[in-house]
């Protein structure tokens, strides 16, 4: 019961949704239609859970004082006053919408802008022409950084621009394309796997 | 500069992200913590809300779900929620193998309706863009001819099952290299991704908090 | 330690101050380059350019505040060419933290423009697992979406009278910063055969090229540059064209920085090469 059920639910159903791209038959239809709302539903409860993991990982750093269990606290705090706002008034309410655009939009966005820093210090100590395929990528890399903007058509007189369109439109695209196809047959062959139960690392172990 | 409580605490917690630049200190733990905490509030409030109350608890009360009339739509309903609290029995060391046929559901629902289009969407349609017939009339046609020699080095390259050496080692050399381009392409589009988003920052602090530009 | 082996163990701080410096500059002293249009972005501005006065356009959108430096100002200026030209538009979120931001965005944009909501425009709102809801959207937008974001029915709202499915819109144009493109790819344009046009940040602009090349979509617009773009395509400059000047400035100085960085590294390695 432990792990044939759960193999046996992933196969039924894994058959039926396979099954109904080639049965076109308003049974089949139906049953694509409950399943589609069916995952919707289950994601829902599985959001939750990983919310709730997240209060009990930062209540037993509070309940242990481990280090820096102080933020945790601030975590916490944080988590109970927004969800409380947005749960008792609403998720339009001004409260809820001012928590949004001055405390959650500047940091998420922040966080996200430091990269550019640290992308440029990467840029600078990593790219190093040291063999002929990092040369290449060094090349490829600047060839787009100055195509893409309108400056490097300025300098240049539009050969920038140029080259950095037939990078991305050919060699890019074959490079893509290639890794695509491999990505799209291992996505298959993991997918029938888990289909067959050969694949059951999702279930965890006993 | 901006008289507004909101501006200044969104600007304040603006520097004090940044102070990481720096080094790591207490200001900018204190704002990821905050971050996640908020972030994770904010989650709870949508998903409950915008979606539970609005495919579940909404036509639960109403008695009646618009895809399957009647009580067994009503079952129907009931059933998914009652597999998703079955999530629930991971906290519990003694019936956490429950979990798994909620997630087994999921993964063979998500499987099921993804292998065919996987296959069609990933390969066949891509073999079929690569398979066009070049008559060199144009500079496309040059164009798509390399994609052609670029896809079949590029998966030469990736072909471990045999050794690269000879014929098969030079195509397999041609291949990195035009996968090379594809990774340049790919940092050069990434530094202006990144280097964007500090922009919409820094326009942030000048303009909405600072009030030096207009 | 000589000039060339400081420059190869700079500081980082510093390249920070630089990058920094490098942004603030050309946003004081203003200037402004002109901006080539792209194949692709004027893919899209042709295609929603000859639809229909009334058609309906689909615009999901899947990003949240980390991203709205690049996706803002182009949702901006795709809605405001849809709305110059009379289409009306059906928008969603399935990115759960950035469901305010865009019903803001578009709240925003439809007063700027005049629109009445439920006659021009509706917005959808939230669901989890964007697989799952495309293939129900595909089939009916009210088994995934009974009600709009306000909780309001669908079926009451005048612009959804005889919009059932895909199959009554004339285009989806997703705008977003997440793996949610391949679903548009994989589960929309795949099973429904809709014309698909997307809207992505840089960093992900790159891998969609190819299926631009195996007209899976119409067009794509690529980050800050594909937004100034476009606005240049409606002629309404806004914070992306702006942003071009600064973006090409600090384009500028990390190539130098790199060219640089691999000067110095060539003195080194010639010079220890003479050394041994």
């Amino acid at each position: 019961m432990k792990r044939e059920l759960p193999i046996a639910i992933t196969f039924i159903c894994a058959f039926i949704l396979t099954l109904q791209y080639f049965i076109p038959h308003r049974s089949f239809e139906i049953m694509y239609e409950i399943s589609n709302i069916w995952i919707q539903i289950i994601g829902v409860f599985a959001m939750i859970l990983g919310i709730i993991s997240l209060i009990m990982l930062h209540w037993e750093k509070i309940k242990h004082k481990k280090e820096n269990w102080g933020f945790s606290i601030v975590t916490l705090a944080s988590l109970v006053g927004m969800s409380l706002v947005g749960l008792i008034a609403s998720e339009n309410s001004p409260v809820f919408e001012w928590l949004y655009n001055f405390i959650l939009a500047p940091i998420s966005a922040t966080m996200f802008a430091l990269l550019a820093f640290f992308i440029a210090s990467a840029a600078y100590r990593a790219f190093r022409a040291r063999t002929v395929v990092a040369t290449i990528l060094l090349l490829a890399a600047v060839i787009v950084m100055l195509g893409r903007v309108p400056i490097g058509s300025l300098i240049s007189f539009g050969i920038f621009p140029k080259m950095a369109e037939i990078l991305v439109n050919y060699p890019n695209v074959a490079a893509k394309r290639a890794i695509f196809m491999g990505v799209g047959l291992g996505a298959a062959a993991t997918a029938l796997k888990v289909m067959l139960g050969i694949e059951r690392s999702y279930m965890g172990s006993d | 500069m901006s008289t507004d409580p909101g501006i200044w605490l969104a600007a304040i917690l603006t520097l004090c992200i940044f102070s990481f630049l720096y080094k790591d200190n207490p200001f900018y733990k204190f704002v990821e913590h905050l971050s996640v905490g908020v972030s994770a509030g904010y989650w709870l409030v949508i998903i409950i809300r915008q979606s539970l109350k609005q495919t579940f608890l909404d036509p639960l009360i109403q008695g009646q779900w618009q895809l399957v009339p009647g009580k067994l739509g009503i079952f129907l309903l009931i059933f998914p929620a009652f597999m998703g609290i079955l999530l629930f029995t991971r906290f519990s060391n003694k019936w956490a193998y429950i979990a798994r046929y909620p997630i087994a559901m999921l993964w063979g629902i998500g499987v099921g309706a993804s292998i065919p289009l996987s296959l069609q969407n990933y390969i066949i349609r891509q073999l079929q863009a690569t398979m066009v017939p070049i008559t060199f009339n144009s500079w496309e046609d040059v164009g798509s001819l390399f994609i052609a020699i670029g896809v079949i080095t590029g998966l030469v390259y990736f072909y471990f099952s045999k050794e690269h050496k000879g014929a098969f080692g030079g195509a397999a050399k041609v291949g990195i290299w035009i996968l090379m381009i594809g990774f340049g392409s790919t940092f050069g589009f990434t530094v202006m991704a990144r280097v964007s988003l500090l922009i919409g920052r820094v326009i942030f602090l000048m303009k909405d908090w600072l009030g030096i530009i207009s | 330690m000589g000039i060339f082996e400081k420059i190869i163990k700079l500081d980082r701080r510093i390249i920070f101050l630089v990058i920094f410096l490098s942004v603030i500059f050309p946003l004081i002293f203003k200037v402004n380059i002109p901006i080539n249009i792209t194949p692709e972005v004027r893919n899209v501005y042709n295609l929603i350019e000859n639809l229909p006065e009334g058609s309906v356009i689909v615009v999901p959108c899947e990003y949240a505040p980390d991203t709205m430096a690049e996706l803002e100002p182009m949702l901006y200026a795709v809605l405001r060419h849809c709305w110059e030209k009379n289409l009306r538009v059906v928008a969603c979120g399935f990115y759960v933290t950035g469901v305010t931001l865009i019903e803001q965005e578009i709240k925003y944009m439809a007063k700027q423009m005049n629109k009445k909501y439920g006659k021009d425009y509706i917005f959808l709102g939230y669901r989890p697992y964007p697989a799952a809801v495309i293939n129900s959207m595909g089939e009916d937008f009210r088994q995934s979406f009974p009600t709009d974001y306000y909780g309001t029915p669908l079926d009451s709202l005048p612009m959804m009278r005889g919009v059932k499915n895909f199959n009554d819109t004339k285009l989806v144009l997703t705008i977003n910063a997440t793996s949610g493109v391949d679903y548009w790819v994989l589960f929309g344009h795949e099973r429904y055969g809709f014309p698909l046009a997307i809207g992505v940040t840089a960093v992900m602009a790159a891998d969609y090229y190819h299926y631009l090349n195996s007209g899976q979509i119409v067009g794509i617009i690529g980050g800050l540059k594909g937004a100034a773009e476009y606005e240049s395509l409606v002629h309404h400059k806004g914070l992306a064209t702006m942003g071009m000047s600064i973006q090409s400035f600090v384009h500028l100085v990390i190539v130098l920085f790199i060219i640089i960085g691999n000067i110095a590294y060539f003195v080194i390695r010639k010079r220890k090469g003479i050394n041994r």
